[in-house]
Order: C-alpha cells, then structure tokens, then sequence
C-alpha cells in the first residue's frame, strides 16, 4: 500500500496540471453582471450631458411606462457600432434615455450628430457615479427599467443585431 | 531606432484609444487631508477589485473607472461612511467578486478551511518523517 502511496503527490500534480490546464483552455465568464436587477433603480439626478436636451434623473425613471436607459460614451468605438440597432429599437417603440459617462457635451453633440440621437434625455456622469451605481462595469450598457422604477434587464456590451429580438422582449415583459 | 521609437509610441498610445478626454476625478488621486481618513480609504481601495481590469485592485490600477472608484471611496469616507459601508455598497451592486475579502460563509468554507487543513496534512507527513529518522 506504501508503495502506491508514494505516486499521491504525483497524482496531485497531475490533477493540479490538468485543472489548470482546462481553465487556462477554457477562461471563466469574464462580465461582471449587475446585482441590481428586480432592484428599484437608485436615487440620482444628473445634469443634461447636451444643451437643448434634457438630463436624466431616476425620478423620470418611475412613470409608469418602461424605459431603457443606454450606458454609453462619445469615446467608446463599440458604442458606434450598437448606435444604429438604438436608433431601430426606437423605431420599435423602445424609449431610450441615456447616461454619457465621462464626457463633454461638445463630444457628446458630435457623437450624436455622426450617429444618430435615439435618447430622449441625456445625464452627464462625469464621474461614473450613475454607473457605479446602476451596477455597471463598461461601456456600452444597456438596462430595462420597468413602469415602477425597477431594474429588469441588463444588456452588457454593444447591441448586436441578434440581440434585437431578446431586448425587445424583455421590454415588452417589463410592460 | 526609427521602429523602437514607432513601437515605444504605440505601446505609450494604445490606452488612450479606450479613453475619455476627462482628466481624473479629484479625488481619485488626491489624499484625504485626514490621515486617519486617507488610511481608511487606502486600506479599503486596496481590497476592491477593478472592475475592467481584473485581477487589479483599484489602488495599484490606471484604468479610468478605478480613479472614480477611488475618488468614490474617499469621497464616502470624508462623508463619514465606514469603510465597511463602503464594501457593501458596492457588493450590492457588483457581488463579492468586487471584494478581495471573501466573507465567511458556507460556500467559501473550503477557501478558508484549506490553509487549516494543509498545514495539520504537512504537520502529520512531518511527524512521520521525524519520528522515523529518530528510529
């Protein structure tokens, strides 16, 4: 038995090789969801990222109907690419506010001007405070508050076209 | 020394490109004038994970998000907040994953009862070695 007791630590490398070996083969889920869904979106007013839009406050977020609120930045290239499905979303029937995070209102105005402008209201979190707040860890994001100011629904990264049919009906879900 | 120059500019270029053109939040690297405060809020910046670059904790990062966290942390201490409060804020929202300090409970039990169990396994081996070179 003592013979067969000597190959042990063996083993134990062996498996511990191996583990890391599959983990290393197959990485762990790298995005850090939000712990905020069912939760009622937190307290926050923010002053509008654009002049002539409004800014976002969580009080409009309460109102009966579901809104989307859209996590993004002038400075984020993935937000470029989700733009167009945004502006198709509202087409939809989606009503899209959004959270311009670490921006300045003449970047945000270009952006809009070059991409199109789905939001109804703009907040300027210059901080990331909305963000930190709301959960989120990047941008773009996306999120699907329900008619009672509760969180439903998080979309991490840019909306890609098979994302459409999944969002929408988390909306209407949220009705 | 032409492509050395070209390659030390990209690499010095490549973290702006996923950059706002914001400076940093004040207090994202500004200390608190209270140092019984500034250690407080050290002590805990260096226990809370960086959200986009993780496997930092958001005192040793340079990623945007981890200067707000910072300023974050240390405007809530200056308010009076516990660092504690702190913590648990921000696993509300991000889970324990944030945290560097597991909390005790079921699920992490093998985390915490490992270390116990290795040292009395190299005690036991070591008893046997010591016992037998006495012989």
């Amino acid at each position: 038995m003592n013979r067969w007791l000597r190959f042990l630590p063996l083993l134990i490398l062996v498996a511990f090789v191996g583990a890391v070996a599959w983990r290393l083969g197959k990485p762990a889920e790298q995005e850090i969801r939000s712990q905020m869904i069912g939760q009622p979106v937190p307290a926050f007013a923010l002053a509008p990222a654009v002049s002539g839009k409004a800014g976002l406050s969580s009080t409009e977020l309460a109102k009966g109907q579901p809104r989307m609120i859209n996590v993004f930045a002038s400075w984020c290239v993935p937000c470029i690419a989700e733009a167009p499905l945004l502006s198709e979303l509202k087409r939809k029937g989606v009503a899209i506010d959004a959270v311009a995070v670490r921006d300045k209102p003449e970047d945000v105005s270009a952006f809009l001007a070059r991409n199109g402008d789905p939001f109804e209201r703009i907040g300027a979190d210059p901080e990331s405070k909305v963000q930190l707040a709301l959960g989120s860890s990047g941008v773009p994001e996306s999120f699907i508050v329900d008619g009672r100011g509760v969180i439903r629904y998080q979309h991490m990264g840019p909306i890609e076209p098979e994302d459409v049919p999944t969002i929408l009906q988390e909306w209407e879900a949220a009705k | 020394m032409k492509r050395m120059a070209l390659a030390f500019a990209l690499m010095v270029a490549a973290p702006v490109l996923a950059d706002s053109d914001l400076p940093a939040a004040r207090w994202a690297n500004e200390q608190l004038p209270d140092p019984r405060q500034e250690a407080q809020a050290k002590a805990l910046m260096e226990e809370l994970r960086c959200l986009v670059c993780q496997g930092q904790s958001i005192a040793d990062s340079d990623a945007e998000l981890a200067g707000d966290m910072r300023a974050m942390v240390r405007q809530r201490i200056a308010a009076g907040e516990r660092p504690e409060q702190v913590r648990s804020w921000l696993i509300e929202r991000y889970g324990n994953w944030v945290s560097y300090r597991p909390p005790v409970e079921p699920v992490t039990w093998p985390l915490w009862g490992a270390p116990i169990l290795l040292l009395m396994a190299g005690a036991w081996l070591l008893r046997k070695r010591l016992v037998r070179r006495r012989r």
